[in-house]
């Protein structure tokens, strides 16, 4: 009887100590000092390419500021700093950015990097469209063909991208030949794959993946499937607990001398090019 | 198994942060949980039925609404903004014990009133006093209640919505084990994805194990054999 008792009593020591200790843990890593933290509301191919695994430790390196990356879809992301929950945000939605400004909610836009979506196919070419120059004209000619295509049907950049392109091929696409998925850059590169269909992809994440997949690039080099990406910080007028000072540091420094070096090095030793081009200066 | 051996630092702090986090959630939801679920079934009170069904709806509370009504309540432009707990581990802990307090609630409700009947009786009948025949009762369904609190751990460690949507999956802070299932998924290294999943479940099997060896020993004073 004696014995049971006194292992009654440690366990509940042992338990409670459990609990301070990771009550005590949590509430230290939750802790942000003010300042010292920034959060960027990025992409998740943007995530994905592995640029910022590099770009970000050197920006926390030279600025002291501790960066926290969110990467979420594209309308997330935005959404996310709408509340202001993000400090400085990094897409590639030229639309959706260019509102988020108009709407008072961005300030100090700045062009960073841009890089390029292809068109990608099965090797057999259904609709035809292997090495047109015009991905408007292509995507008339899969909508034609009622040939597969896989969207991401996600609001994301490559999502905002591929309705561009159908609208100005007039096309609006509908039918069991269009796949809308709601999902991310590989699951739809791996759908397409599987089907034997067309999707749109950027290009880092089909070379990243294209040992992988049964597909080949089939467009490319139209203006219209340039990806710029913009770099915006959370406008502390309307948003007063952000970190502008840090958000705007990030900015000077993705499109300064040292970030545009890392952004057009990188990519080079794993696909031999350069997977972003930093946007020209003075434009 | 070559990611295990390979000691990772980042494996670890992902599998470390991954128990903290489901730990401390389920831990405080049994602290909470197990005196509410005992009040639910031992007292009556106006509007106790409705409750119960409440708590067994809660029950099954889909993660990933969770996760969206913490966040818009952490939100910078949320009733508790000013906390800044959002993209933390703290805000983590939060959504998981939400969604386990439910269910240790529930379970423990539905496992003492099995018990009710003859310990309550018998307690009473070696002189106990109210409370004293209460906490007879709790002790003697410690098992059920250890279940309960096992089935509230496996609630929280397994689920990805909620805590994808409060704490970003930002690595080194707030990414735990399922979140990186769905990052290597999505980047389409499933390998990885599947190692961490069986590392999950290696985990949850020796978190069962453990607390199973020490559910005995944590009360009841009748006499039973394990």
């Amino acid at each position: 009887m004696t014995r049971g008792m006194r292992n009654h009593v440690w366990v509940w020591v042992a338990v409670g100590l459990v609990v301070v200790a990771a009550v005590g843990f949590i509430s230290y890593q939750s802790y942000a000092r003010p300042g010292k933290n920034l959060t960027l509301a990025t992409t998740t191919s943007t995530q994905d390419s592995g640029l910022l695994d590099v770009l970000i430790p050197a920006f926390e390196k030279a600025s002291g500021i501790k960066v926290k990356v969110v990467a979420v879809g594209t309308g997330q992301s935005i959404e996310i700093a709408r509340r202001g929950d993000a400090d400085v945000v990094l897409v590639h939605a030229r639309k959706l950015e260019d509102q988020f400004v108009a709407d008072g909610q961005g300030i100090n836009r700045r062009d960073v990097m841009y890089n390029d979506f292809v068109v990608v196919g099965p090797p057999g070419d259904p609709a035809g469209i292997k090495g047109m120059k015009d991905a408007a004209a292509a995507f008339a000619k899969i909508a034609q063909a009622k040939a597969s295509f896989v969207s991401r049907g996600d609001k994301s950049g490559t999502n905002v991208k591929e309705n561009e392109v159908w609208a100005a091929a007039q096309v609006k696409p509908a039918g069991s030949w269009y796949l809308s998925a709601g999902a991310g850059m590989d699951e739809a590169l791996r759908l397409a794959s599987e089907k034997g269909a067309y999707t749109l992809s950027d290009r880092a994440t089909y070379l990243a993946t294209k040992d992988k997949y049964k597909l080949d690039i089939v467009v490319e080099g139209d203006k219209i499937l340039y990806n710029p990406y913009g770099v915006i910080a959370v406008n502390p007028k309307v948003h007063p607990n952000v970190n502008y000072r840090g958000a705007m540091a990030f900015i000077n420094f993705i499109t300064g001398p040292e970030g545009r070096k890392i952004i057009g090095d990188f990519g080079r030793d794993r696909f031999g090019q350069p997977l972003f081009t930093p946007w020209p200066q003075g434009q | 198994m070559s990611l295990i051996a390979s000691l990772d630092p980042e494996l670890y702090q992902i599998v470390f942060l991954s128990v903290v986090v489901s730990g401390t959630a389920s831990i405080l939801g049994a602290l909470a949980g197990v005196p509410a679920g005992a009040l639910l079934a031992f007292r009556r009170f106006p509007g106790r039925t409705l409750l119960i069904r409440v708590v067994y709806t809660l029950m099954g509370l889909p993660p990933v609404l969770a996760g969206l009504l913490v966040y818009l309540l952490l939100s910078s432009q949320g009733p508790f903004g000013r906390a800044r707990l959002l993209f933390t581990p703290a805000a983590m802990v939060i959504v998981q014990f939400i969604l386990v307090f439910p269910i240790v609630t529930g379970l423990t409700l539905v496992a003492v009133r099995d018990r009710d009947r003859l310990v309550r009786d018998t307690a009473l009948a070696l002189g106990a006093t109210r409370w004293q025949a209460d906490l007879a009762v709790i002790g003697e369904s410690r098992r059920a209640i250890g279940a309960a609190v096992m089935a509230a751990f496996g609630r929280a460690i397994a689920e990805v919505g909620a805590v994808m949507l409060v704490g970003g999956n930002i690595q080194w802070q707030t990414r735990v084990m399922t979140t990186a299932i769905v990052l290597e998924t999505r980047q389409g290294r499933f390998d990885v994805a599947i190692a961490l999943g069986l590392i999950l479940l290696a985990l949850a099997f020796a978190v069962n194990t453990l607390v199973g060896q020490v559910t005995p020993m944590a009360g009841g004073k009748l006499d039973e054999n394990p």
